[in-house]
């Protein structure tokens, strides 16, 4: 019977491995080799030069200058100035912050005995729902002149319309991505909370632990599996943050489609994609997210390996 | 004897001060947490509220100076304007796309999802283990990565830009394998006790067979999981629709919404149209959300339990 299974299982598997191959394995190879040719143009499948070359990596790096496509100037020395710095401040500001209001929501949805399930249902709303559309609400909370925002605190500051500030936008970005990520950790947290055994709470009890000590001795360390998970995965979803921006601003930033100052990585290489001729340069912004990315996932790997637990 | 009297009634008022000073703080602390509860369940209620608010108001309410949190009379017809035929946002043709799209690519998936789970599960073959790694591992691909040479390829195989049928194929096609939902079916396909499978054999019934009269019955739960999720995941996704469907009929639903509303000389946007849009594109959502909770519960909370 195994011998007849053998033929069989890669015939129940077939459709399945031709199908990444085709679109997911050799688009990463050759996204990977596109990335080391330069001014690759897919159409005519021709590239400058030779042989392999760093230059794409330079560029994108803005070692060599400026790039120009058909004469106008694109976006080369915005992914270091932008993309990149922008991502980072959006890892480094929506991941910390969202993990810890998430963290306090499900503490408290956990102790509560009234309405628990209602208020559970509102938390996990903003999940289900489109991220563009609610991105677009956003947009005219924060409007200028008739936004609900400017009207609750008595200001009229230009948060995202035209003429806006990039750190202002760039605040708004970080208030929508939180607000967008809470549910799905509050559920994780809540989950890993419903976990814990009650016996140690009654302990605590007991020893009349005051509250706080019980949540920095017991709470933290008895979700630290779930805590570790969720910081890296979410590291790993503000990496790739793009539909965020689109949905806010439709452009890469306040000022119309010529302003990059709310460009990501991700957006970056969408918007290198645009023309055939700096394809190669998207490749390269790919290969370095690609790097980000599984350098988070082995760090994953190491810890939820190691078991984080006290 | 007095003494040991006075000690104790000490205790007895000092016990009782303790049980009063604990019950006054147990109460204050409810109402921190009640406040703080409320207070963010407010926040993240808002955005829903001011759409739908926003959604029926004028244009005058909504451009005055003095803004309300009501609408004076609630404008219905913003909702048969922005649906109806000279809105810029083509709703019935939205979602048609994102319907057609959304079946034929959740239909792929669920066919190479049951094979190839039912691959993983049940049978054995070599290099069976290795295999399943390097699935799993291409989870980590970041899609990114992937999309510049899907794009080329489906370019190449003339799908972008040539008619409706090529952008749907576009939209369809590369979406039908998920490794994460094949890791998902395979778990629950493993649940199922091997007895069943070597009585359906000594009752002669093929693998074939017992695929599909034993294994998906039993695992219709998930597999409606997988339907709804990845309905869902049509739903919203804008990134490669927006590459691959680059004419005004041939787009999904999110894509269409992004654009519509939006005066293109002028850039004025018509909020309470663009909003009364994005409640009909957030409203089946949220109802799909009520009706099926359980089995999106199930595969968002499997999700996080994969790492």
């Amino acid at each position: 019977m195994e011998s007849k299974n053998n033929w069989k299982a890669w015939l129940y598997l077939a459709p399945t491995i031709i199908l990444m191959l085709i679109f997911t394995i050799y688009p990463l190879i050759n996204t990977i080799i596109i990335s080391f040719l330069k001014h690759y143009d897919y159409t005519q499948n021709t590239f400058a030069g030779t042989s392999f070359t760093f230059d794409n990596y330079l560029l994108i790096f803005g070692k060599t200058g400026q790039y120009y496509i058909d004469g106008t100037f694109s976006y080369t020395t915005t992914f270091m100035r932008y993309a990149l710095i922008n991502t980072l401040i959006i890892v480094f500001v929506t991941v910390p912050a969202s993990i810890f209001l998430a963290l306090l929501i499900a503490v408290g949805l956990n102790s509560i005995k009234w309405f628990r399930r209602i208020f559970q249902t509102i938390f996990f709303m903003p999940y289900v729902t489109n991220a563009i559309a609610i991105g677009m609400v956003f947009a005219v909370m924060f409007q200028k002149d008739f936004g609900l925002i400017n009207m609750i605190f008595g200001t009229n500051k230009n948060w995202i319309d035209f003429g806006a500030s990039r750190w202002s936008a760039m605040f708004v970005l970080c208030v929508y991505i939180i607000w967008h990520a809470l549910p799905y950790k509050i559920l994780i947290f809540l989950s890993g909370l419903q976990g814990i055994d009650k016996q140690y709470y009654q302990a605590a009890k007991i020893d009349s632990t005051p509250k706080v000590k019980v949540f920095t001795r017991i709470t933290i360390p008895l979700l630290s599996p779930q805590i570790a998970y969720v910081f890296i995965t979410s590291f790993i979803g503000a990496f790739k943050e793009y539909s965020s921006v689109v949905a806010l601003l439709n452009n890469p930033g306040p000022n119309g489609k010529l302003d990059n100052s709310l460009l990501t990585i991700v957006y970056y290489i969408y918007n290198m994609m645009d023309k055939p001729a700096s394809m190669s340069l998207a490749a390269a912004a790919a290969v370095v997210l690609l790097l980000i990315v599984l350098f988070f996932t082995f760090i994953q790997l190491y810890v939820s390996n190691k078991k984080v637990h006290y | 004897m007095t003494d040991l009297k006075l000690v104790l009634n000490d205790e007895k008022i000092n016990a009782k001060k303790v049980q009063k000073i604990e019950k006054v703080f147990k109460i204050l602390s409810n109402i921190v947490l009640y406040a703080f509860i409320i207070v963010m369940a407010i926040i993240v209620i808002i955005p829903f509220y001011w759409m739908i608010a926003t959604s029926l108001k004028t244009m005058e309410e909504i451009r005055a100076s003095q803004q309300y949190f009501f609408p004076k009379v609630a404008q219905w017809k913003n909702y048969a304007e922005a649906l109806g035929p000279n809105s810029s946002f083509k709703f019935w043709v939205y979602l048609r796309n994102t319907l057609i799209v959304g079946i034929f690519s959740t239909l792929g998936t669920l066919i190479t999802t049951i094979f190839a789970a039912f691959a993983f599960a049940r049978l054995n073959f070599k290099g069976k283990d290795t295999l399943f790694t390097i699935f799993l591992a291409t989870m980590m691909i970041p899609g990114e990565m992937l999309v510049i040479t899907n794009y080329i390829t489906v370019a190449r195989l003339g799908w972008v830009g040539s008619d409706i049928t090529g952008a749907y194929l576009a939209m369809i096609v590369p979406f039908w394998v998920s490794v994460f939902y094949i890791y998902l079916l395979r778990q629950n396909f493993k649940q199922i006790p091997n007895e069943l499978y070597y009585a359906a054999k000594v009752d002669g019934k093929s693998d074939w067979q017992y695929l599909w009269k034993v294994m998906v019955p039993i695992a219709m739960p998930i597999l409606i999981s997988i339907f709804i999720l990845k309905l869902m995941g049509s739903w919203n996704s804008y990134v490669w629709p927006n590459l691959v469907a680059n004419n005004e009929n041939w787009r999904l639903i999110s894509n269409g919404l992004r654009g519509a509303f939006q005066d293109t000389s002028s850039g004025m946007i018509q909020y309470n149209l663009q909003m009364a849009g994005t409640v009909v594109v957030t409203v089946p959502l949220l109802l799909l959300f009520i009706f099926f909770r359980k089995y999106i519960m199930r595969g968002v909370s499997r999700a996080g339990l994969k790492g």
